[in-house]
């Protein structure tokens, strides 16, 4: 099969992720949606490894995939320390600071 | 291909972080009461040390022809780590100058006299704002001494990030020196929930666009089969216009783009200034702006030199909006934090200019005026950090009306710092400035320029705003007092001072200095 596919694959995945982050409410959901984007990466890193034959895509899975656990411990400790607060997950409610 | 190690060459990274894991143990191990003295003394006495090792780096005899070395004669030019870093002089440069705006940052950080119930940050972050457990660790003194080890990862992650010298390390660079600062950035001891919510789109909205940052390496690497900058940029000559080369260049760019503030992507700054800890901002503003600039350069002008007739024209596009947006929203702010977070926006739009020079005197010039910008904001973070009321800072601009009768040195020194951010001559800010616009006009950005200066025009309008606000208007009645600070903030204000007003008067040894440093190494 044509890795070029998986890439193709990988690049929805991505727009999934992002739409998520730019049309959900919830915290969690929008955290949610930017780990599958860097999913989306990680396989576009894998796929690309496959078809240029290189394994610098696949070390770098493993990084992306370290960094995403380290960022699931900040995230969500700041998401629960505002829920505790506000007794909300909501990302629009969160809305003193602007202008 | 041998691997190795160079220790000598990422001793400045390896002491930082190695500092960082020590930090934890003390934490671990050493009472409460004395944690903050050892912590103290273990995070300057690291900058220190790491500030030697970049010395020893740069004091280091090339050896070669200089012509072959971008007239460089000094300081080391190694790839080290098989090529994932590159220790050139431009990045020895950019490494002191994160390392000296970090340890200025560290005394503020320190700075536990002006609040009266201890440093900037909160008693205990895990209490709820308001809560009676809140109340009896904030009478009992508990201070959040964690602070610290985040802090040293902090500037650990940005001492490597403008070295990396391929996508993954960059990206790996890029989160270390990112989720502590989301972290501190939640923690203030006052207006926590302002606080919890910078944090909070911090967060949010910096994963997203480090998200774009892997996602457009990944498509860089699915064409040119490496990751590392130069074999990328020989890659690309033979690639050409391709989509998908095309699209992760964009993609690269909204990441870097985000972490420097440039509009469209400057949201979050506005917010995460104005609810930081104050002293905290003054690091993030100064420091972030140097490692982001510094990564944007090294990616723009090795990995994507070649292909800059096809980037160019987005970057006008995004210095225009820039430069004009953050001087105009500027002028309507009434918080002093929030104008000052607009006026870095700006400032990253005149930086901009710098990276489309693409020449080695955009390089120098870039490198110059992060150096001087770098001083006068933790300076003027640091001022804003000494008017308080009972509540906290007083930040509302009104409140500072009259400030130099009640307190000339501040108000003076704070004046300095805004005329010097707005780009008066014998301050740094002019240097800086006039250095950026001639590399940008010798580079073919004319009408850039023009609009730089008009930018510059309205910008002044505000700074000049507050400066008649401070000296010729009477103060309120029951208004904000300055107080005095001990030692650590006298130091940073007085470093500050003094940096902006050598690089103003007395540029030549540090232009000196970065023009024999040479270029990126690719």
């Amino acid at each position: 099969m044509n890795p070029n596919n998986y890439l193709v694959l990988a690049a929805i995945l991505f727009t999934i992720g992002a739409l998520g982050v730019l049309v959900r409410r919830n915290a969690i959901i929008v955290f949610m949606s930017v780990e599958m984007m860097l999913n989306a990466a990680n396989l576009a890193f894998v796929a690309a490894a496959r078809s240029t034959g290189t394994l610098d895509g696949q070390v770098a899975a493993f990084f992306v995939m370290v960094v995403a656990a380290a960022e699931v411990v900040v995230g969500l400790a700041i998401i629960v320390t505002i829920f505790r607060t506000r007794r909300s997950a909501s990302i629009d409610e969160a809305s003193l600071l602007k202008y | 291909m041998k691997n190795s190690f160079e220790y000598a060459a990422l001793a400045p990274i390896v002491v930082l972080l190695g500092a960082g894991v020590f930090s934890i143990l003390i934490e671990a191990f050493v009472p409460r009461t004395s944690r903050r003295i050892c912590q103290l003394f273990l995070v300057l006495g690291s900058l220190a040390l790491s500030f030697g090792y970049v010395l020893i780096n740069a004091t280091k005899t090339l050896v070669g022809d200089p012509a072959t070395n971008g007239g460089q004669t000094h300081g080391l030019r190694q790839f080290a780590v098989n090529g994932a870093t590159v220790i050139d002089g431009a990045g020895l440069f950019l490494q002191g100058t994160l390392i000296l705006i970090a340890f200025v940052a560290a005394l503020l950080l320190a700075e536990n006299q002006v609040d009266p119930q201890g440093d900037a940050f909160a008693a205990r972050s895990s209490t709820l704002p308001g809560s009676e457990d809140e109340r009896q660790f904030t009478a009992q003194g508990w201070t959040q001494t964690e602070i610290w080890p985040l802090f040293l990862f902090c500037v650990g992650g940005m001492v490597l990030f403008p070295v990396a010298n391929d996508f993954l390390t960059m990206f790996v660079a890029l989160e270390v020196f990112s989720l502590p600062l989301y972290l501190m950035a939640g923690m203030a001891r006052r207006r926590r929930l302002l606080s919890q919510e910078a944090s909070l789109k911090y967060f949010v909205l910096g994963a997203f666009s480090s998200a774009f940052f892997l996602f457009g390496s990944a498509l860089i690497y699915a064409v040119t089969a490496t990751m590392n900058f130069g074999q990328v940029s020989i890659a690309l000559e033979n690639a050409g216009q391709d989509t998908l080369v095309i699209t992760g260049i964009g993609m690269i760019a909204v990441g870097l783009l985000f972490k420097v503030g440039a509009v469209p992507f400057h949201q979050w700054t506005p917010d995460v200034y104005q609810g930081s800890p104050t002293a905290l901002t003054a690091f993030m503003g100064a420091a972030t702006k140097v490692a982001a600039f510094g990564a944007l350069l090294r990616v723009f002008y090795v990995a994507f030199g070649g292909m800059r007739w096809d980037w160019r024209p987005m970057f006008w596009v995004v210095a225009i909006l820039t430069m004009l947006i953050g001087s105009i929203l500027a002028v309507t702010q009434t918080d002093i934090k929030r104008m000052l977070a607009f006026s870095s926006i700006a400032h990253a739009g005149f930086l901009l200019l710098g990276v489309i020079a693409t020449s080695a005197s955009g390089l120098s010039s870039s490198l110059l005026y992060l150096f001087a910008y770098g001083f006068t904001t933790i300076g003027s973070f640091a001022v804003v950090s000494l008017v308080r009321d009972a509540a906290g800072e007083a930040t509302h601009l009104s409140q500072w009306a009259g400030l130099g009768k009640k307190s000339p040195v501040v108000a003076t020194s704070f004046a300095l710092f805004l005329l010097a951010l707005a780009g008066i001559p014998l301050t740094s800010g002019f240097t800086g400035k006039f250095a950026i616009f001639t590399a940008a006009i010798d580079g073919g950005a004319t009408p850039l320029v023009i609009v730089a200066v008009i930018a510059s025009a309205i910008a002044a309008f505000f700074y000049a705003r507050v400066i008649v606000l401070m000296f010729f208007t009477e103060p309120p009645v029951d208004g904000p007092n300055v107080v005095i600070p001990s030692w650590f903030t006298k130091i940073a204000i007085g470093v500050s001072v003094a940096v902006t007003l050598l690089i103003g008067v007395f540029p030549q040894p540090l232009i000196d200095l970065i023009v024999s440093s040479g270029i990126f190494a690719s």
